[in-house]
Formats: structure tokens, sequence, C-alpha cells
């Protein structure tokens, strides 16, 4: 079947789109996700803050709902309504956002199957958007995924390119547990190879975007195509570099990476989340703990600095971890000796 | 507009509508609720059972005038901590609600969840729920799903007077009224919020007076009273399912235990639950009613008595006499495949 050129935004479209034609108990909603309820000129006047969700208001009429502001009473219901057969795909706008509706994910779908003894099914899928780079300062910015990385009961999936965007959220939406879906809101436009059929990408199962035997670089969402730069400029100093793409933080494909550093004895871990207690930190321990003896250097982790992330220009591109930031760490780990 | 029961053009809520049958199997709902709940709180105080229950004791009118009303197959409802009542009152076994009290794992939960957790999906049952508030967005959802579906059922969010303050709760009305959903949202006002007075803490005289700030209708009914519950509740069902969409009951009464078991409950007043129970009970009044009637006999109502103190007696035996869970059991049941 045909590939073609779609970008980040349309990959996700054509993903619930074809899911949603394929599945009728998949249901979308969100804020705007239609096109503003009640407003003259409504109907898929948006289509989603972004325009993501365009168009499928008219193709799917009844299955796109638009909400009121209200994120815990409509996380809440997709959280309920996946308890009774329908497959809901609510948008949290802003992952910042959670802070709203918390309860709904950490103490309600997350712990449904575990609590109830294994007697919950609970297909719910949370579209989010994260990541800094738009200027929209601290609190439109954050890059929250460890905090639900970390709540058993949840799945955490970060998209790289339009590919995966496509495959993972097929994936998401067909697999029966709570998934947190984090799309990197300066990517929509980014465009890349994607499959006209449907087709799924499987979680917990890393991608090796680019073979190396210096030094292992794992990236996650958009951070993938930074390192995969630095990866390039490494090659022309003669650092060869391998550049891992989890896909998922939850589960997590550990088994790859450690492989990764059998065979390279760096790492270099580059997460745009927040410093303390962020993926790199619990991949770092992870592999420090299973595979220390394979280690020739210490682990270097590239994430911003320990701040909100700040409005102005300048500031921003500080923030977030850069090429170079990359370059420097793995030239760091491959250059230190005792 | 609040309403009370009167100026539905209901006087005096009619005994009759229930025939015979019902009105058996509706007395041994609330004997079951107050032995079940009597029984705990015997047990519980010789240590025998972990962590914290929340006793119903008192409250046996609401859960059982309202879940009257409901299928198991397609109404659902939310709970709260205080969630045995419900459970009783929507069809969920006994004996593994006592097994799950005693964290064995034969329990409804297999001893994963508790009393806080008690849950059975496969009877619309959504489960207690350790978190004040966490019910109603729940049932937005599985009202939601009702209407999509287009069977009738309806979702029922049980709360507290303490839970009727919180923000999810809120929402929950008023997406349940911009989306007109099959809710019924049933404040049970027992007087307090732990030890804290609903008349301190609830800013409206009445928490019914509330609705009309979400669009809906809001009642308030003798939670003392079965027949009452029965009605205003019947309303109210009948409505949503008829799509006329959410209404707010607000049943005045309260429990005879503490908020939790081991409360010294210093905050009533001397003699508050003695004199109620002396004058206002329901199992009581429920006996006054149709024995004066003439619709059933002491005799009828003192073998349900009888044949629901050995059902008691025979779910502690057996919860004693169960395993608890084994300790691979910790592991499973996180997500569906594992």
């Amino acid at each position: 079947m045909a590939i073609r050129k779609l970008s980040y935004r349309e990959a996700i479209n054509e993903a619930l789109a074809q899911e949603m034609e394929r599945d009728p108990s998949v249901i979308v909603m969100g804020e705007d996700n239609a096109g503003g309820a009640g407003a003259p000129g409504e109907d898929d006047a948006w289509g989603g803050v972004l325009g993501v969700t365009k168009g499928l208001y008219d193709k799917f009429p009844g299955r796109v709902l638009d909400t009121p502001i209200t994120e815990s009473a409509f996380v809440g219901a997709a959280v309920g309504a996946a308890t009774r057969g329908l497959r809901p795909v609510a948008e949290l706008m802003f992952i910042d956002f959670a802070g709203v509706c918390l309860d709904q994910i950490m103490n309600q779908a997350a712990k449904f199957r575990y609590m109830f003894g294994g007697k919950a099914v609970t297909p719910v899928v949370i579209r989010t958007m994260y990541g800094a780079g738009l200027r929209a300062a601290a609190q439109h910015s954050q890059a929250f995924y460890p905090v639900f990385t970390h709540l058993p009961g949840l799945k955490v999936v970060l998209p790289s390119s339009p590919y995966e965007a496509k495959g993972l959220l097929i994936q998401s939406i067909r697999d029966n547990d709570p998934v947190i879906f984090c799309e990197h809101k300066a990517m929509y436009d980014v465009t890349g190879d994607v499959p006209e059929e449907s087709y799924t990408i499987p979680f917990g199962e890393a991608n090796v975007v680019r073979e190396g035997d210096d030094v292992t670089i794992v990236a996650l969402g958009r951070m993938v195509s930074f390192a995969q730069q630095a990866a390039e400029e490494l090659e022309s100093s003669g650092v060869s570099a391998e550049v891992i793409d989890p896909r998922t933080v939850s589960p997590l494909d550990l088994d790859t990476i450690l492989e990764s550093v059998q065979n390279t004895g760096r790492l270099v871990v580059v997460d745009e989340a927040s410093p303390r207690c962020n993926l790199a930190t619990d991949i770092s321990a992870q592999v420090v703990s299973e595979a220390f003896g394979d280690l020739k250097a210490p682990i270097k982790m590239v994430s911003p600095p320990h701040v909100p992330v700040p409005f102005a220009e300048p500031l921003e591109d500080l923030y977030i971890p850069s090429v170079q930031d990359i370059v420097n760490a793995a030239k760091t780990v491959t250059e230190w000796s005792k | 507009m609040t309403q009370t029961l009167s100026s539905l053009g209901a006087d005096a809520p009619d005994a009759s509508v229930l025939n015979e049958t019902q009105l058996l199997d509706v007395y041994r709902t609330m004997r079951s609720i107050r032995a079940f709940e009597d029984r705990v709180h015997d047990e519980f105080a010789t240590g025998d059972i972990p962590g914290f229950v929340h006793l119903y004791a008192g409250e046996e009118a609401s859960a059982t005038g309202v879940c009257a009303h409901l299928d198991p197959d397609r109404d659902t409802i939310a709970s709260t901590h205080r969630g045995h009542g419900h459970c009783i009152a929507k069809g969920v076994d006994i004996k593994p609600m006592m097994a799950e009290i005693f964290g064995k794992s034969t329990g409804s939960c297999r001893g994963k969840g508790g009393s806080m957790h008690i849950a059975d999906l496969s009877k619309g049952m959504l489960g207690a729920n350790g978190i004040v508030g966490g019910g109603p967005p729940l049932i937005c959802g599985t009202a939601l799903a009702a209407k999509i579906k287009g069977d009738g059922g309806v979702g029922v969010a049980f709360f507290g007077d303490g839970a009727s303050n919180q923000g999810t709760t809120l929402e929950a009305m008023n997406l349940a009224s911009v989306w007109n959903l099959p809710a019924i949202f049933v404040a049970e006002n027992n007087g307090y919020a732990e030890a804290t007075s609903s008349t301190w803490s609830v800013a409206a005289d009445n928490i019914a007076d509330r609705a009309a700030g979400f669009g809906m209708p809001g009642v308030i009914v003798d939670g003392f009273d079965f027949f009452a519950v029965y009605e205003a509740a019947g309303e109210a069902i009948k409505r949503a399912r008829q799509g006329g969409g959410p209404t707010l009951l607000e049943v005045k009464f309260t429990r005879y235990y503490g908020h939790f078991e081991g409360d010294q409950q210093k905050y009533r007043g001397p003699n508050e639950v003695a004199n109620i129970k002396e004058s206002q009970d329901c199992l009581k009044r429920f006996r006054a009613r149709v024995v004066e009637t003439g619709r059933l006999t002491d005799a009828q109502l003192d073998q349900v008595d009888a044949q629901v103190a050995t059902l008691i007696d025979e779910a502690v035996a057996e919860a004693k006499a169960a395993p608890v869970p084994s300790p691979e059991d910790l592991l499973t049941d996180v997500y569906v495949k594992y």
C-alpha cells in the first residue's frame, strides 16, 4: 500500500479516523474537539485547539463530543464509559492540566484492574500535548509524563515521528488498559513517511533508530530527532552513536537498551522532562542496576535545568536540551577515563 | 428550584405501589445491610478486620429505595467509602463482600481492594470509592455510554454531604446537564463529613438548592422513609430513562456509627443516635407501615430477619475460614495481560 508524507498532526487524525471507522465503540471527547459547541458556526470550527481532530465531527456524528472546561468530569466520564464497553479517546488539552483531573487518572483508571481483583477492563486513551518550544511558558510547556510513568496501571506513550504517532495511537486505542498518549506540541507540522493502511506498533518495543558502537543515546519524543542530529555530528568526529527510541516509557523496553550498552559501554539519556525523578533518572538507575559491569563511563543525563519553563525566547531556547548538549554529553562519556 | 415530595404531587408515599413480593424483597435488602454492618462493627472490634471500615447502618432506605428501580445489566451506580449498603442494594453477593472485608482471596476483589473498593462491574456496581467525589465523574461516563447505546440505562452517583462540596461532584452535575445525561445524583446527607457538620460545610441551606445552579431539578427526601426515597428515586430515574436528563436528590438522614470504626464520635450530641434509632429508624418505620396497612405480617418480616441472620453468620464463618491471597497475587492484574 502507499506510503506518503503526512504531518504528525495528520497522522494522529488519520489514526483516529481509521479506528473510528473500524470500531463503533471509539468516541472522542475534549475541549473544542468538534468545534465549539453552542457557538454560531460551531460545527467542526476548530477540530481541537491545534486542529488535530478536524473533520472527525462530520464523519462520525454523535461520536465527537465537545466538553465544557471541566477536566475532572470529562476525563472521569471517559474512564467510566470505558468500563461500559466504549473505547473513549479523551483529550487533556495540555498535560499541564493534569493537576485538575489527576484523581480520575491515578486513583480511578490506573487502579480499577488491580483493586477490583482483575475484574475491570478500562480501555481509555487520554491524548495530551506536552513539551516546550512554542513560548507557551510555565503552565503550558511541561513534560509531565514521568508522573504518569510512576503510576502502576497506566501505559505511557511518546511518539517521536508521524509514523510512530499513527501506529502507536492505533495501538493505544486497541489496548485494553488506560493509556496516556503524549504528543509533543512543537511537532505537529513535522512531516514523515506514513503508510496509508492501518497499522500498529507494539508497546514495550524500543526502536533502534540508528546503529552505532561507541555510545548509546536513548532519547524520548521530540528529543529523538535531536539525538539523530547529534549522532550525525558525532559521526563526523569519528564517534559512532547508537540512537534508541523507547517509544513507550511504560512499559519500557529495557532489554534493548541493555543490549546496546553491553556493546557500547557508554550511555547518554536525553529527556525533556524536568530533571528530578524524570525518565533519564529512571532509565539510568535501571541500567546501572542491571549492567554495571558493562559500563565504561558514568551515565550522562541530558535534561533541562530544575526550573519552570521560562517565557522569553532566549531563556526557553536555553531551557530545552539542544543538539549540542547531546553531542557534548556523548563526547564526555566516550572520552571519560578514571 | 428545590422541591419536596409533596410538591411533586405525591402527598404520602404510597405503600401500595409495591407488591408483596417486592415489599419483602426491599425489606430483605435493608435488613441485610443492617445485619451486615452491625456484624462488621462487632467483628472489627475484635481486631480481625484489617484497615478501615465505614458503616452504612441507619442509611439503608437510601440505597434500597434507589436501587430497587435499577437493572443489573443496563444501570450503574458509583459509591463512596461507605459503600457496603450500595453494594448490597445493587445485588453484589454478600459472602464475597464479607470475604473481601477480611482480605481473603475469595473476596469480591480477590482480597486486593478491601472495604473501600468492593466492586462488581458485572452488576453495574462501579465500586466503593476511597476518594471523596471520585464517583460522580465516572457516572457521567456510564450514563454517556447508556445514552450512546440507547438501552435506556441510567447511572446513579451516590455521594455524601462532604462530597457535595468537592469540585468533581459539581463539575459532574454541570456536565450531566450540558450533555443531557441519564444520570441521577444522590446526595446522602447524614449530617457529618467525618467530624464536620454539613450545616457548617455546605454554604447553601440544602444541598438540593444547588440543583438549579446546574440546570436540573432538586428534590429533598426523608432518608428514614423507604417509601419516600422509592418514590422520589422512581420519578428521577423515569425522567432519566425517557431522556429528560439528570436530577439531584438530597436524602436527609443520619449514620448510626462513626465516620470510621474507631471514631469516638465526640462531635455528636448526647444520645443523638439513640434518639434517632428510637423514633426514626427506617426498618422500624417500614415494618410499622406495611403491618399497619395489612400488606405484610410481622411473622413474614421476622422470617426474613432470621434468614438474613443465618446468611450473615455463614458469610462471616466462611470469610474467616477462607485463604488469604498468595504471594504471586501481589503482582497480578496490574494490566490486562499481566
